[in-house]
């Protein structure tokens, strides 16, 4: 009922707020974005020159603090020179949303600025790749080995105290090992994000096993299932939706490893186009870039919840996420 | 205390005590000898069945009773086979029990269908575990479905089913599996009222059309009286068979039974065992102090 309080405690939306608030959810971070951009006088901490007058060190498009300007603008008055002139400007840091709206299409018709460099759209394809295999590599052990560990005691035991103590070194501690090990190119990238993922990956789907109701089992037991079929046939479907968003959730801290597993000796894909671009003051370009793997992130996110919807039609139509 | 005068709930009409001779003189299915369940706690061991005898013949409905915490499902578990035996021991045409298997068909109290798989599919679990071929397990699931009465829900996920369709299910389920007897622990008690005697009701139809021997946990007095041969009383601290009724109802059951003096008469029984007159009554009272006002009273003053 449209009459119904915004603000009821724990009440569900209809379908028409919910949508309202998805969408305004992006629409206030831009808006506050915006209003910094484009109102003169919020924040705007610098002044950019146009006109550098007598002031021997300003020239035109040069950003200076306003306070240094106004020092010099008032040498200037005192000696009677030409007056400098500019206006408020953001930071370089802080580009406008549509300089950024617009780097979303230049930044991948920039030409690399040397013949050894990717264009943007091989950087994104190449980090894809990284992720995808340190993410499968991790899941093809990772996942049967969770289930095994919720499953079985022995295996559980045997296993999870190392992981849980492995699961507390930090990953891009072991850059310089990977390295030295696996070369300086994608080697030790999987590698980054697969020791970040797998470890996690394990405690989690063993939780996940350990969460499937017992009586399922004792039901297929009395039923006449060997363990073997108790695996396969009761524990691996009862837990496969669970499962499925674990995955997903898993894989969002893949992409958190990216950024490290990147640097990691030669550096590439997204993570050097950035800090490439960040190197020659094309902030907008980063900003582009950075938005680019949020974007990638979200609509991969929501590809995996509609193609779970079909792939798991028993789950009930009104669980999200 | 009753103004009406009860038979003893041990009388039993000429036809009753025939089909109970009859009963006797059939194969014992499921026999327990001195079965002892120990369990380990934290305070050390604690004893939760003792001694436990009886047996169950061929095609027989026996019911288990008794006050809370007197094992009642622990014995069932046993006899399942989802807990070990500490002492003596259960035996299924004579040969031990020692671990769950498709002879032994169960319902639980809980909602245990796999929620992955169709009704359908549900059904025919037990026969592929048997390496029955996937045509002949679908359609003698289906016959199965049609006698719960469901065949326009063979293709649903249990998700979309009530709780009562639900244990149809279940029962269609353990029963597909071809078990020799089948053991209920609690099945309708998580049902409301009506849902439950409709399936009482149901329950007495299947089992007399077809070759299964019945083991069936409850804790409503009514329910025992009504669907058993035969009672198993427990008594709690340790479990331990109290008594076991032979309820002289005749067969077939209606509801209309529950008034008939045979059927108080077991119910009056039942009750003695169950709510023994106990000297803790004073404490349970409840102490109430009225707080209606003054003048405010709706109930005519005597």
């Amino acid at each position: 009922m449209s009459s119904a309080p915004w603000l009821a405690p724990r009440v569900a939306l209809s379908p028409q707020r919910e949508r309202v608030l998805t969408v305004l959810s992006f629409l206030l971070p831009l808006f506050v974005w915006g209003i910094v951009s484009y109102v003169p006088f919020i924040w705007h901490p610098n002044i950019e020159i146009t006109e550098p007058g007598s002031v021997s060190y300003f020239q035109e498009g040069m950003q200076i603090e306003r306070a240094s300007f106004q020092e010099e603008y008032d040498r200037q008055m005192e000696a009677g020179g030409e007056l400098p002139q500019g206006v408020r400007a953001n930071p370089v840091y802080l580009p406008a949303p549509h300089e950024v709206a617009i780097a979303f299409y230049t930044s991948f018709t920039t030409e690399p600025s040397r013949r050894s460099e990717q264009w943007l759209h091989e950087s994104l394809w190449h980090s894809i790749q990284i992720i995808f295999w340190g993410f499968t590599l991790s899941s093809l052990i990772g996942v049967p080995l969770g289930i095994l560990c919720g499953t079985f005691e022995t295996i559980s035991r045997l296993q999870e105290p190392f992981v849980e103590f492995f699961r507390y070194l930090p990953a891009p501690a072991f850059g310089a090992l990977a390295v030295a090990i696996l070369g300086i190119y994608d080697g030790p990238k999987i590698a980054i994000i697969f020791i970040g993922t797998f470890f996690q990956q394990v405690l989690v789907i063993s939780n996940t096993t350990r969460k499937l109701d017992l009586a399922l089992l004792e039901a297929a037991l009395t039923l006449g299932a060997t363990r073997l079929q108790l695996l396969f046939k009761v524990v691996i479907p009862g837990i496969l939706p669970q499962l499925y968003k674990d995955q997903r959730i898993l894989l969002g801290w893949a992409w958190t490893y990216l950024i490290v597993a990147e640097l990691i000796g030669t550096s590439s894909g997204i993570t050097w186009f950035i800090t490439q671009q960040a190197r020659y003051q094309n902030f907008e370009n980063v900003f582009a870039a950075i938005m680019m793997i949020g974007i990638i992130g979200l609509l991969s996110d929501i590809l995996l919840a509609r193609l779970g919807k079909r792939l798991f039609p028993w789950e009930k139509s009104g669980n999200k996420s | 205390m009753s103004k009406l005068a009860l038979p003893s709930y041990l009388d039993q009409s000429p036809e009753v005590k025939a089909r109970f001779d009859e009963l006797k003189r059939r194969d014992v299915i499921l026999e327990v000898k001195n079965l002892g369940k120990v369990y380990d706690s934290a305070k050390g061991p604690v004893t939760a069945l003792k001694d436990i005898n009886f047996s169950v013949h061929r095609r027989e409905f026996v019911t288990v009773i008794g006050p809370s915490g007197c094992g009642k499902s622990t014995l069932i578990r046993t006899l399942a086979g989802l807990e070990s035996v500490s002492s003596g021991a259960v035996l299924l045409d004579g040969k031990p029990v020692t671990e769950p298997g498709p002879d032994r068909g169960m319902v639980f109290q809980g909602y245990t269908l796999f929620p992955w798989l169709t009704v359908k599919k549900n059904i025919m679990f037990g026969l592929r575990n048997q390496g029955v071929s996937s045509a002949t397990a679908a359609s003698e699931a289906l016959e199965w479905i049609s006698l719960v009465g469901l065949e326009k829900f063979a293709d649903v996920y249990p998700d979309q089913l009530s709780g009562g369709m639900k244990q149809r299910v279940a029962i269609a389920r353990a029963l597909a599996a071809k078990p020799r007897i089948l053991l209920m622990d609690e099945p309708f008690g998580a049902l409301d009222a009506q849902t439950r005697s409709k399936m009482q009701a149901y329950l007495l139809e299947i089992w007399k059309n077809i070759d299964i021997t019945i083991l069936f946990i409850t804790h409503d007095l009514d329910e025992a009286i009504y669907l058993a041969d035969r009672i198993l009383v427990l008594k709690a601290n340790p479990g331990s068979v109290d008594e076991v009724i032979e309820v002289a109802v005749p067969r077939p059951r209606t509801v209309q039974q529950f008034l008939e003096p045979e059927f108080l008469a077991a119910r009056q029984r039942l009750d003695q065992l169950i709510h023994p007159p106990s000297q803790d009554d004073e404490d349970d009272k409840l102490n109430m102090i009225r707080l209606t006002r003054v003048g405010d009273e709706v109930e005519p003053q005597q």
